[in-house]
């Protein structure tokens, strides 16, 4: 207690911004409180996959004489479309830009989403529903060896047509 | 041997032994002979539960039993207080841990054996259909009795003060509540299964919509982090499957049961349950105790009478020992429980479409019940409805307590006549409000539909659309109804009647009149023939 007396009578003269004691037992406080949540902070990271399954997206479609000028080809697995015009290639995909569901395409090439109803036209844009933007036209390179092939995770601008 | 009196029986002086002396032989048979009933007597330490302080020991010297009080107000049994909703949900989710360890004995969380074990389970298991179905049909039971458990908790005023934040764990309850069933969703890997979760990780992925507008997506991607971590892919495979079994089987039960113990201590240290102030007005005192033998230990009586004065040597008003009394009505709860869903699972085939198959949707493609009318939201605008409206829902439940702190009324329904017109007249604001912006939207369309505003920016429908239209309604009437009725209370009830009717609308409208490309029918045999 006298101790304490001490104490209280040094602070009022000195008023320190903390003793020495305070300030040892904060610093010890505080350095577990981080080091606590930097270890959850690193524990977390671990379900954030630094590689992805699906990560070889570079898919061989096949050589553009397969494909007839004014075709369409699904390639179901991709959830593809390819068309072939005379402009060249261009290939759309399928996924809604909703939610994930896949759109079919219609007589009038137009694609309906059949989630929650969302309607694309001939070349991915909007008509209605709750799509928020154009479905993906995606990335088609010539292989050295002539094969078209699809990145199927990068898109590209819609003016972007793969020349035959 | 009956009490804590025995540690007063002063001890025997140690016997001289000596060798040749058959005493302690004697003893050995003795102690064998006499071995259960020494051995229940370790266990159990009081006498039979038919004096009044053996029942309070019967709750209070018992692990399981402990967290009840060893008296409880008459209040708390009548039918109308509960409506027996609480013990029902903690009884189904009991059912749910002992059927879905029952299950993992077979399940094999692997999306090439996932529906074969599942057809395993249907079809060659013994007892596996029962027991799956039971566990399907707990789960959507589970998921209403807590949203019924809810909103009795609500029109009794049972989430104020000291009971508020026993309000706020309760909807993270119920929060967890959703994402079990919603994990487990996926496991069976059918159809339904995938393109539900399909739904569900683009959901999260939604504050896209929000983050294009902005131009921020490059920077600040939080949807496709969200996404990413939810199915450690970009589609739904084998690792979300993984994810999610983790979740459902683990993760999620565990802080399920942990809040749950916090949730059931709550209550005994809030008071017990929210009673009103006539419960005790009109009660004689209760008789005098006829008269026992005291307990030896100090503390005995404080332990046995929690209340705020101790009453000494009478009963206190209006109580009545938990054992037997609080036991029955558990008891008869937890039996008529389990009995609806063994019946339910023995007469009704849990659904199990064909095998997921990711090229080719459900069309449509249904969440289950709870998330239909989200699902209605959704197809609105996909960050609205999924994200933002349930974000704001849950945060302004949570709320509740803390913006309504009127303390009249606690524990009567609708909190008397006045609060019974105002539920009716908000659930009738409700019904016209909902009714309405459906028509509308089915028959007139909304932007994107009508010529001149066919293009406007994504960002318009992500804040104007019919869901956001409906909460800015619901928010309005209830500012309103404060402002009005001149209570903090009123507006509770109108806002909490809103969301009710809300919910319920949607549901059904999503459940019944939503067909193939989410188009409008008036009923199932209108859908076209493919």
């Amino acid at each position: 207690m006298a101790a304490d007396k001490n104490l209280i009578e040094t602070s009022q003269r000195f008023k320190p911004a903390a003793t020495r004691r305070d300030f040892l037992g904060l610093a010890a406080t505080w350095s577990a409180i981080v080091a606590f949540v930097m270890a959850m902070l690193g524990a977390l990271r671990l379900p954030m996959p630094s590689v992805f399954p699906e990560s070889n997206s570079r898919v061989k479609l096949g050589k553009p004489a397969r494909f007839a000028v004014g075709s369409s080809t699904y390639f179901s697995k991709l959830r593809l479309w390819l068309f072939r015009d005379e402009a060249g290639f261009k290939a759309i995909s399928s996924v809604c830009t909703h939610l994930g569901c896949v759109a079919e395409r219609d007589e009038e090439g137009h694609f309906l989403c059949p989630c929650h109803g969302s309607r694309f036209d001939e070349v991915g844009d909007v008509i209605s529903g709750p799509a928020p933007k154009s479905l993906v036209w995606v990335d088609l390179t010539l292989s050295p060896e002539g094969w078209i092939v699809a990145d199927t995770l990068s898109d590209v601008d819609r003016e972007v047509v793969l020349k035959a | 041997m009956s009490d804590l009196g025995d540690k007063q029986t002063p001890q025997k002086p140690l016997r001289e032994r000596s060798i040749g002396d058959e005493g302690a032989l004697k003893e050995f048979g003795s102690n064998l002979i006499s071995t259960p009933a020494a051995l229940r007597e370790s266990i159990v330490r009081h006498g039979k539960p038919t004096s009044d302080r053996a029942k309070s020991q019967t709750i209070f010297s018992n692990f399981f039993l402990h967290i009840l009080p060893v008296r409880t107000h008459i209040h708390a049994i009548k039918a109308t207080t509960t409506l027996g909703f609480g013990v029902a949900s903690f009884v189904l989710f009991i059912l749910l841990c002992v059927t879905g360890v029952l299950l993992m004995v077979y399940y094999k969380p692997s999306v090439d054996q996932a529906y074969a074990s599942m057809l395993d389970i249907m079809h060659v298991v013994p007892t596996g259909r029962l027991i799956r179905n039971v566990h399907r049909w707990s789960a959507h039971a589970m998921v209403a009795f807590v949203m019924l458990h809810m909103a009795r908790a609500f029109y009794t005023s049972a989430y104020k003060r000291p009971r508020a934040f026993n309000w706020v764990i309760g909807m993270g309850l119920f929060v967890l509540t959703l994402s079990l069933s919603f994990t487990g969703y996926l496991l069976p890997w059918d159809q339904l299964a995938f393109w539900a979760v399909t739904i569900g990780a683009n959901i999260a992925q939604s504050p896209q919509e929000l983050t294009d507008a902005l131009g921020l997506t490059q920077y600040f991607d939080i949807g496709l982090w969200q996404k990413e971590v939810l199915l450690g892919a970009h589609q739904v495979g084998q690792e979300a499957l993984i994810r999610f079994y983790v979740l459902h089987i683990m993760v999620l039960p565990v802080a399920m049961s942990m809040l749950l113990g916090v949730h059931f201590w709550r209550i005994r240290k809030d008071g017990g349950f929210a009673r009103p102030s006539h419960a005790d007005a009109s009660s004689q005192e209760m008789p005098a105790l006829a008269s026992e033998p005291a307990p030896l230990k100090s503390y005995g009586l404080m332990a046995m009478m929690k209340d705020k004065t101790p009453s000494v040597n009478r009963e206190m008003r209006n109580t009545i020992t938990t054992w037997p009394n609080v036991m029955y009505v558990i008891g008869a709860a937890t039996m008529v429980t389990v009995l609806a869903m063994l019946l339910l699972g023995y007469f009704f085939d849990a659904p199990l479409t064909e095998m997921a198959n990711p090229e080719v949707p459900e069309n449509p493609a249904k969440a289950p019940w709870y998330f239909l009318g989200l699902q209605e939201l959704v197809s609105y605008s996909a960050f609205m409805g999924g994200v933002a409206i349930p974000a704001i829902v849950v945060l302004g439940l949570g709320l509740v307590p803390y913006l309504d702190r009127e303390k009249e009324d606690v524990g009567l329904w609708f909190s008397g006549p006045r609060g019974r017109r105002v539920t009716l007249v908000s659930g009738l604001f409700a019904a016209v409000a909902v009714i309405g912006m459906l028509w509308f939207t089915v028959s007139v369309g909304w932007l994107r539909n009508w010529e001149a505003t066919a293009h406007v920016p994504q960002i318009v429908i992500t804040f104007f659309n019919p869901g956001t239209v409906l909460v800015a309604l619901f928010a309005m009437w209830s500012v309103g109804t404060v402002r009005f009725m001149n209570s903090t209370r009123m507006g509770a009830i109108a806002l909490f009647t809103c969301f009710v009717v809300g919910f319920v609308i949607l549901t059904y409208f999503a459940m019944v009149h939503r067909g193939p490309n989410w188009d409008f029918y008036w009923s199932q045999s209108d859908w076209p023939v493919h």
